[in-house]
């Protein structure tokens, strides 16, 4: 049974080459899940420093004495419900509703936008203490690993704003599914990394 | 620069006429030179009219061979500029002994060894792997082109952007003096106050998100576009080589971006990650740097296993020994890479159970190195070996790399490490495996896959002469810098007190010399091979009688590559598709989708450049114009969702009976 086409696949000529088109595989999401891996290098190396450094006060202000917990939590609730909203116009996009899927990635960007705010609003009050990323290693480390966070919900917030504006033009079509995707992935992928930094810079760092 | 006014400063930041270095006659003469030669070559440019050709057939290529063999080219002109400085270093050491202060003084000097180092390894031999692999690799597991075509060609103008920021520093201001690397403290604003640390931070970083992007993109066309019937264990070893060395990429340079971006904030925002005040560590940037450092040697030297693997079993008329031994060896090596970056520094006072288990790992990764070295070996072993060029870099390899790899096994052994740290034997041993390993594979590769990217190949004889002035020199230039290490003469210095060491300086310049002088005969090589291309031509597609897919396509390959994607059974597919009788389709062509042309790469990393010459010189209005620009153009570019042009059926039918009735009379004899 088997044999027999098995081997006419072994004999002395077997088809050498696709007479259909082949569809190579798209490359994209498994491609933007890379990128997103290598951005966690470098978020590696400044949980690392954040680590190494986030004890070095120099005499200056502890992660007590700059740590608001109360802003924090409103901070994190309004990008943790970001994420959950734009999940949901992950599922209107599902059911080929687009102006859902715009209504509700309007509100993901809004959240997010208001996280950045919080954030700002955040830095400005500390470096106007005296407690900015000149003051001491701890400061700097603190900063930059945040910053760098709120940087990438930044860009987040240009990208989405460009993908609905291109929705809008163009419609829920294949390249468009595809971008959102990968937004999609890189909108959650910035919430994990603040799971870290909230974790680890500042319920550790309180407790430190 | 003090009295200027404040509307002159916020024009031009920190740059004035005091940046241009016209009191050093050696910088003034090789302005004059480099700009009198370039003033000609675009002067040619324009008389032969073909700026058009270069842009529409070239820059805004972003088909992978031709990218590849532009990141090639890239990296031989960059080669002249690292081999220029290290003649210099090696005639400033040669006569710089006692009354004789030479004449580099030791600012000029440092500039000279940073700027060696750091263009030698990321606009050289990072271009030469990043080109072999664009070139070779997709038409090796049979696709049409990468994952994402226009990333690529980003990627490519990325690089360029980064050296040419690099090349700069030469005419305006001047460049970092702290070695490849940037150690702070010297690489912080408090001992390197002007624009040479910032030159190379912002030419790295701007190189690096190239290589980055490359990196992705190779790991996602190796993982999703391979011929039906490849699977993992069925490619050929330089795409094996290649996946590694991408995966390196991708998990070793976002480190490398990381400790730079620290080390900038440190200088432009005034944080305290690696200064000596406020709670700054030194040691935690000597280690991140370092943990991109020692994957990125296996970066350059993976995909060069690969081509000797590839050049070896090809010239021995065999197939590889040993084809898993060498996969899990080269998986190994990739792994183990990850996990000894201490040993640049077991200095560091680490303590001895650390600096044990570094020394344990670094001793390690010389197993699965011997398994390929045998393994290659054995592949030569009664084979009907045929001495072609790149055979003979392949010994020269084999020979020479085996010996940079003991004296690694030597340094690796902590204690004999603390004697040697910073010693010329450090100097030696990785010039060793360096040249040895990645440049001398970079000449096997070129002159491999030189004849499949233009049609003829490039002349055997000048190619004998490159390679023996090239191996002779090399141990004529590093031997005695063993000698000199052994007896405690540290690196970096530009001036020597104890005139018994000069004689071992002398015989290193004259290896020097006989390096340089291969470089002479490789650009001979080009030359004469260009003007003798007609009798060196190949009509075949096949010169060397090659065994993997890219040598089934005609020489230069079409655009397309394949026109029908081939089929894969075994392992060295073109060799198993000759042996079972394969015939070429004649008929049943049909249209194929090819990626457009852009110039969204140029215009890209023309703004990068840009910005970073602004933040280079605190000229923030153009670093922040220029990259609001940047993501303008991302942005825009991102709106035109027609990237694809179609060729036409008969237009493939016709390439491909072309090159059927050329194969023909090859056969019947001219």
């Amino acid at each position: 049974m088997n044999t027999t086409a098995g081997e006419t696949v072994k004999s002395a000529a077997p088809a050498f080459y696709c007479t259909e088109e082949p569809h190579p595989q798209n490359g994209a999401l498994l491609g933007f899940w890379i990128y997103l891996m290598s951005d966690c290098f470098i978020f590696a190396a400044l949980f690392a420093c954040n680590a190494v450094l986030g004890g070095s006060y120099a005499a200056g202000p502890s992660a007590k004495d700059v740590v608001d917990l109360p802003g924090l939590a409103i901070n994190t609730a309004l990008l943790l419900l970001s994420s959950v909203t734009f999940g949901v116009a992950m599922l209107a996009m599902a059911k080929d509703r687009g102006r859902a899927t715009l209504a509700w990635l309007a509100v993901a960007g809004v959240l997010a936008a208001g996280f950045v705010g919080l954030e700002i609003r955040e830095f400005i009050h500390m470096v106007a203490e005296g407690a900015g990323p000149d003051r001491s290693a701890f400061l700097s480390s603190f900063f930059t690993l945040v910053g760098t966070h709120g940087l990438h919900v930044t860009f987040g917030i240009i990208w989405l704003i460009t993908l609905m504006v291109q929705v809008g033009k163009y419609g829920l079509t294949a390249d468009n599914r595809r971008r959102l995707n990968c937004l999609g992935m890189f909108w959650h992928f910035l919430d994990l990394i603040w799971v870290g930094v909230f974790s680890f810079v500042y319920l550790v760092g309180v407790l430190r | 620069m003090h009295d200027r006014s404040a509307l002159l400063h916020f024009i031009l930041g920190r740059l004035s006429w005091s940046a241009i270095p016209y009191d050093n006659p050696i910088l003034v003469w090789t302005f004059v030179a480099v700009s009198a030669s370039g003033i000609a070559l675009l002067g040619a440019v324009t008389y032969a009219g073909k700026w058009g050709y270069l842009w529409r057939e070239w820059f805004t290529s972003i088909d992978h061979k031709k990218i590849g063999i532009m990141y090639v080219a890239f990296a031989i002109v960059m080669l002249l500029r690292g081999i220029a400085d290290a003649v210099m270093m090696r005639m400033q050491q040669a006569i710089a002994f006692g009354a004789n202060m030479g004449f580099l003084p030791p600012h000029h000097y440092d500039q000279i060894f940073t700027a060696h180092g750091a263009i030698m390894i990321f606009f050289v031999a990072m271009p030469f792997i990043v080109g072999l692999m664009n070139f070779a690799m997709p038409m090796q597991i049979g696709a049409r082109d990468v994952a994402f075509p226009f990333l690529n060609n980003f990627s490519f103008w990325m690089t360029v952007a980064g050296a040419m920021l690099f090349m700069v520093s030469l005419f305006l201001g001047d460049f970092a003096r702290t070695g490849w690397l940037g150690y702070p403290p010297v690489s912080e604003l408090a001992q390197s106050p002007g624009v040479g640390v910032d030159y190379y931070i912002w030419g790295l970083q701007i190189a690096g998100v190239g290589t980055l992007l490359s990196g992705i993109n190779m790991v996602v066309t190796i993982l999703k576009m391979r011929a039906p019937g490849m699977t993992l264990m069925k490619m050929p070893i330089f795409t094996w080589t290649a996946l590694c060395t991408n995966a390196l990429i991708v998990a070793a340079f976002p480190v490398l971006t990381a400790s730079l971006a620290l080390l900038s904030l440190d200088r432009y925002v005034g944080t305290h990650f690696f200064t000596s005040d406020l709670g700054g560590n030194i040691m935690m940037y000597i280690n991140l740097i370092w943990i991109w450092g020692h994957p990125e040697v296996y970066i350059l030297i993976l995909p060069m296993f690969g081509v000797y693997s590839e050049v070896i079993a090809t010239f021995s008329g065999k197939r590889l020994f040993g084809y898993s031994s060498m996969v899990y060896a080269t998986v190994a090596i990739m792994i183990l890479s990850y996990l000894v970056w201490l040993h640049h520094f077991f200095t560091m006072g680490s303590g001895a159970d650390v600096n044990s288990f570094f020394a344990l790992t670094t001793m390690m990764i010389s197993i699965p190195t011997g398994v390929k070295i045998f393994n290659w070996l054995f592949t030569m072993y009664r084979g009907r070996i045929r001495f072609d060029v790149p055979m003979l870099w392949a010994l020269g390899f084999l020979f020479t790399f085996t010996i940079g790899g003991m004296t690694g096994v030597m340094l690796s052994v902590a204690p004999a490490d603390f004697l040697l740290h910073n010693s010329l034997f450090l100097v030696a041993h990785f010039h060793n495996v360096i040249i040895g390993g990645v440049v001398f594979g970079a000449f096997a590769g070129v002159n491999y896959w030189f004849p499949k990217a233009f049609g003829f190949r490039l002349d055997p004889f000048w190619g004998k002469v490159c390679f023996w002035f090239w191996l002779v020199g090399f141990w004529i230039a590093f031997a005695p810098l063993y000698v000199l290490g052994l007896m405690g003469v540290t690196r970096r210095l530009s001036h020597f007190t104890d005139p018994s060491l000069q004689i071992w300086f002398q015989i290193a310049a004259f290896g020097a010399l006989l390096i340089f002088l291969g470089i002479v005969a490789l650009l001979i090589q080009i030359v004469v091979s260009i003007r003798n291309r007609d009798s060196l031509r190949d009509p075949t597609g096949d010169i060397w009688d090659g065994r993997t897919l890219e040598w089934a396509t005609s020489s230069p390959p079409p655009a397309y590559n394949f026109a029908f994607t081939p089929i894969v059974y075994e392992r060295d597919a073109w060799t198993d598709m000759k042996q079972r009788g394969h015939e070429r389709p004649t008929e049943g062509f049909k249209p194929i989708d090819m990626p457009r042309n852009t110039g969204a790469g140029v215009i890209l990393a023309g703004f990068a450049f840009a910005c970073g010459f602004g933040l280079v010189w605190h000229i923030w209005w153009l670093a922040a114009g220029a990259f609001a620009s940047l993501v303008g153009v991302v942005i825009g570019h991102s709106c035109n969702y027609q990237r694809e042009y179609h060729i036409p059926a008969a237009e493939v039918s016709r390439t491909e009976l072309a090159y059927g009735r050329q194969l023909a009379q090859q056969a019947s004899g001219p």
